[in-house]
Parts: C-alpha cells; structure tokens; sequence
C-alpha cells in the first residue's frame, strides 16, 4: 500500500503532525558522511527512482498531504502575499499547471484526473473534492489567479525563476513553509542576491559555478537536492513574517524534551524547465521528523551524532542552532556508540 | 543522448526564398513539446561516414506543438549539413532532433522590443512575433536581406506587421542605418540580433557608444566548429588514445570512439559537453567559459574548441 494521505494534523499550536512508520522508513535523510560541508550536492532528478521512496515521482506526495494543503490555507488567510506573480510570470505559471496536473494524473491516477480536448482542461482532484474545467492558458477561465490555484493542490513550496542575462529571478511562487526565508523579501531579486546570507559559500565560488549549471538545465532533464536544518517543533511555517510567534520555540528545549522537540528538516529541492516560457520550476518539498522518531534507524543516529558535533561554528548561528545545538549534541551522544 | 532524441518525420518541404528551405517536422512518437520562443533544436542527420549535427532555431508558433518548423540556409563553405538538408532529404524521410533548448529568449520586462535579422536570422523572430503579439508587446522588426538569394517570409511579414516591419533589400541598395535605429530609442528598450557575425559585431558596436546596458543586447553566438590542426587526446580513465584530424572536431572524434560526452548545442554556447582537461594546452573557440575558466586551462568544451599543441589528456 502507498502513502494514502491521512486526515489533517496540525503544524502549530497544539503540533498534532506524526510521521508513521512507513514515512519514518522513506524519509530522505541527508547525511552521506559524518562530516557535513556544503558542496554544489546537486545531481539529475531521474524519475521513477527506487519505488515508494520520495524520489519516485517528480512531485512527492505523501500521508501529510491533506495536513500541509491546510496549513497553506490557514497561513494564505493570514497573509496572501505568500503566494506571488509578477505579470510577466503568467506564462511560467501555466507551464507549473501544466506539469503538476500531467505528473500528478499519471504518477497518482487514484486521486487525480486530468482530461484535455484541445485547450479545454478538466482536473480533477479527488483528495480536495476539486473538479474544474478551463482553458488552458486564460487566467480568466480560473477560479484563483493561476499560481495561487494550482499552489494550493501541491505539498512544498514553489517558486518560478525567471532566466535572463545569465540569471535567475525570482518571480513568482507561492511559499508558507519557508526555513527563515521570505517570498516577498526575494521577489525580483537575483540568485547570488537571494544567497546573500548563506556563509562561506560565496568565497568558495560555489554560487558562481551553480548558476552555470542551473541556467542550462535542459528540458526533461531535472536536477534535485537535498538541503536541512533543524526546527523546534513540528512547525512548518518557519517565515521571517511569523518570527514573532515562532522563534522563542527555541528557547523552550530541554534535556528531557530534545527527542520530541526538535525535528529535522530536510527540502527535497528539485529545478526543471518549463517547456513555454524557459522559466525553471524550483520545488522546495520539506520533510519533518523528529529526532525521537530518527534515532529509531540505529545508522541514522550515530551519523546524526557525528554531523551535529562536527558543525562549524558559522554554520549553527546561520542556520539558527545557537541556543539549542548543545542540547541536541548531548542526547544524540547516547546513540552513538563511539562514546 | 539516446534517451532523449526524437524521431520526426519531415512532412513538408518549401523554397520560401532562393537559398532557403523550410522543412516542417511531425513527432513520429507521441507529441512534442511546446517550446519557448528563440529555442532551437539539433538536427541529426544520417550522413555517412558520421552523421551531420546542426542547431536551427524553431520558426514555428511556440504555443502550437503540433509540428516543429525549422528553416535552412544553404551555405557555401558548409561542413555538410545544410547540404544534406537540401539535396538530400524528402518528404516522409525520418530525422532525429534534440528537445528544444533556449539561449536566445526575450526578456520580458523589456520596455520595447528591437529585433535585427540578418538572412536566414529570421528565423527565431518567426517564434518571437506570435508570443509578443499574444502579450500586446511594444516591438519593431528590421529584416535585412539579399533579395536574389534570402529574404524568407518578407511578404508575409510585411502583411501583418505593417509599419511595425521594415525591409532592407541590399541589393536594392537598402541600408539599415544602425546608428540612427539605435540611438532613437526609448530608453529600456533591448535589442535582439540574428544573423551574420559583422551584424551582431555592429550592433554591440553602436550600442557600447551608446552606453546600452549589455544586458539590453541579445544575440545567438553559435561557433560553427572551424578546422584546425590534427592533434592526439589521451582519455585518463581507459588510457586509450584517440586522433582528432583537421576537419573533425574533438566532440566528433570523441564520438567516433564510441566515448559518451553529454552535449546539446554543439556550438560553443550551452556548456553541456564541458570536460576536464589534465594536462595540454587548449585553444579556447567557445562562448561558454568565462575567462578566468580560461585561464585556469582545465576545462575545454570539445563541440567546437581544439588543442593548441599535439596532445590533450582530458579526464573521459
């Protein structure tokens, strides 16, 4: 049996979100070694990868589908500038619908169906009782502008990066699971611009080299990565816009509430060309799990241990570890049996 | 690559000027891609003793994936393949081309829209004109061409872009001022060039006196590969040797031993078939590395850049 979605749970105020053991089992864990360093990680999003896992399809759906399609709702209610278009993006969003609807339809035919007859589209989306029919390419034909419509049928955020003068520029998206970063603050903005935070990477000519690549991503040939951090509950909507409401969680961890409290947060990020407007689709699929439920696969929490310990000092203030990081080292030391 | 060839059936072939043929292609599997306007495709030609590979640029309406149409020149000093292409190939005779890719697309947050086509440069503007019409965008096209031997679809264009289209016939004695064009200009315009080299030379000229932003000047800069001198590579992983003779470029060479070397454009521009260079000095013909990549001198892009001495190890 697949992942069937299961019903909604909650990604704040009383965190009811669980991973069962199957999600436990696929979860993407990113640590190929017991050091972690940055490196351009990228590599082809080669679908169908290994059946059951998250690199199957090239969109994953999982048990938490319902969970996350509400939270994004709940998140939109608050702040309708999480999803974003600018009107030169039109084009690139109906290249988005375009894949999402034909992946979906044929990667999960029990829970989508799409119909077409020349620009005439019906889509069917079984989960969130949606059944529509359009145009394809008018805007006007849909009940939601077109980012925000298709936005809302698909778990992890999206962006669309507009490709021109040797750049990518983020254009349009929808975003409300972000790790500390803000669709409204990057709007327009450039790829190096974008990465302006990120420490030790620029003198590295990491983002020099990882723009060539990604501004030549061919048709049907997309690229995925891993990225992480770790979250203080099972919150997904770790925004800039909401940091009022979620960052004194880190305060709150404990020695006795370590395995529960922190999560580690893993993006599938996958970048493929949209065929109609040479945009490149930039998925950012988040995966949480919590270190209790980690430390249940014995490789997972030794090398969680060693990763954790090893991490230089810029990378935990960047990622925000600072307060807690001893913490987690501490409990996962148990686990590792080289102490 | 073989994973990601398509079969096309030529299902039509007409004179549109006295040098030029266009060929409109159906898929043979299933149904193509929409595609982006300026994209272009590899055509693979079944040439012995090696097949000929050449980009044309898509002339066809982008949002119409029914059939691809490509436009070919034929070309004197040609390394075969336009030759081929129309001396050869009939209706009903199978091709295989490469998906579409796209390193001459429109900037869409352009104020104003100047395209220059040279010849058979018109042919991506064929894509352009039905995508910037569609978007209610500010444009002028400005063809120039040799009325005994190019000027495809002038007529055509002429009907339905009226005074948005302007024709210079040069052996009518019709010159395209460049220097006035550009300079009457609304600010926030980007220009946009296809066609021979002294074009696109010409126009980056001008624009530089004028202090245009270089991202407002767009051209396609495909190298077709030149001969050079023959020379030897050396393949690190399997210690074989392989030779390059003058008229045959690297990526060619490389092929004919049967060695894999991901590629796309075959011209210098899309970056696909970088390799590493271990030790030789390499004569850089491409527009892809930068020049500190240059001059670090441990990368070649085989497509179209050569040795400059007898002998390349290259990391394969």
């Amino acid at each position: 049996m697949r992942m069937a979605p299961k019903p909604i749970q909650s990604f704040r105020d009383d965190f009811t979100y669980s991973n069962s053991p199957g999600a436990v089992a696929r979860f993407p864990f990113p640590f190929p070694e017991d050091e972690y360093m940055y490196s351009v990680n990228i590599e082809p999003h080669v679908t169908p990868g290994p059946e059951g896992s998250v690199y199957e399809h090239l969109l994953d759906i999982d048990e938490h589908y319902l969970s996350e399609m509400h939270e994004r709702d709940l998140v939109l209610k608050e702040n309708p500038k999480r999803c974003l278009a600018m009107p030169h993006m039109d084009l690139a969003c109906w290249d988005m619908i375009d894949r999402v609807m034909h992946c979906f339809s044929e990667d999960y035919p029990e829970h989508f169906k799409l119909t077409k007859a020349g620009d005439q589209w019906s889509w069917e989306n079984k989960l969130l009782n949606i059944n529509d029919s359009f145009t394809f390419g008018d805007s006007s034909t849909l009940p939601l502008p077109p980012m925000e419509y298709i936005g809302r049928q698909v778990q992890g955020d999206f962006a669309l990066l507009d490709q021109r003068d040797g750049d990518l520029f983020m254009d349009a998206g929808i975003v409300t699971c972000p790790a500390d970063w803000s669709l409204a603050f990057d709007a327009g903005m450039g790829f190096k611009e974008w990465h302006g935070p990120v420490p030790m990477a620029h003198e590295m000519g990491i983002f020099d080299r990882a723009l060539k690549y990604l501004c030549a991503i061919p048709l049907g040939r997309p690229v995925r990565r891993l990225n992480w951090t770790l979250t203080v509950n099972a919150r997904m909507d770790t925004s800039p816009e909401t940091y009022p409401s979620w960052g004194s969680d880190r305060a709150s961890v404990t020695p006795e509430n370590v395995g529960e409290k922190v999560h580690l947060r893993v993006e599938l990020q996958v970048l493929d060309r949209m065929s109609r407007s040479n945009a490149l689709m930039f998925s950012i699929r988040t995966y949480l799990i919590s270190l209790e439920d980690l430390v249940t696969n014995p490789e997972w929490a030794k090398r969680m241990h060693r990763v954790m310990k090893g991490l230089p000092e810029q990378l935990i203030e960047y990622k925000g570890l600072t307060r807690f990081h001893p913490l987690v080292v501490e409990w996962l030391s148990k686990y590792d049996p080289a102490n | 690559m073989s994973t990601d060839s398509i079969r096309v059936r030529v299902s039509g072939i007409e004179q549109v000027s006295p040098l030029i043929r266009e060929f409109t292609l159906e898929a043979i599997d299933g149904e193509f891609l929409a595609f982006s306007p300026g994209s272009h495709v590899v055509v693979e030609m079944p040439a012995e003793p090696r097949p000929h590979r050449n980009a044309y640029s898509l002339l066809s309406d982008p949002r119409d994936s029914g059939c691809y149409r490509i436009a070919v020149r034929l070309q004197e000093q040609s390394r075969g393949g336009s030759v081929y292409m129309h001396e050869s190939v009939k209706v009903g005779d199978e091709l295989t081309i490469t998906p579409p890719a796209n390193l001459f697309a429109p900037n869409w947050n352009a104020g104003k829209h100047l395209l220059l086509a040279g010849g058979v440069g018109i042919t991506p503007f064929m894509a352009y004109l039905p995508e910037l019409k569609r978007r209610g965008a500010d444009f002028e096209l400005h063809y120039l061409y040799r009325g005994s031997s190019t000027g495809a679809y002038r007529e055509q264009l002429k009907a339905e872009l009226g005074e948005q289209c302007f024709l210079y016939d040069s052996e009518a004695g019709e010159r395209c001022a460049l220097g006035e064009l550009l300079a009457e200009q609304p600010r926030g315009t980007h220009v946009y060039i296809c066609g021979p080299e002294e074009l696109i030379a010409g126009v980056r000229e001008v624009t530089e006196e004028l202090g245009w932003p270089a991202s407002h000047v767009h051209f396609e800069a495909f190298a077709a590969p030149q001969p050079g001198n023959p020379f030897e590579v050396e393949l690190s992983r399997s210690g074989r040797t392989v030779k390059v003779d003058g008229e045959t470029t690297l990526l060619e060479a490389l092929e004919d031993a049967e060695v894999d070397v991901p590629h796309l454009c075959r011209g210098g521009v899309c970056g696909q078939c970088v390799t590493r260079v271990l030790s030789g000095d390499i004569e850089h013909r491409d527009e892809f590395l930068s020049a500190a990549e240059r001059e670090q001198g441990d990368c070649i892009m085989p497509c179209v850049s050569r040795a400059s001495g007898k002998r390349l190890v290259i990391d394969l």
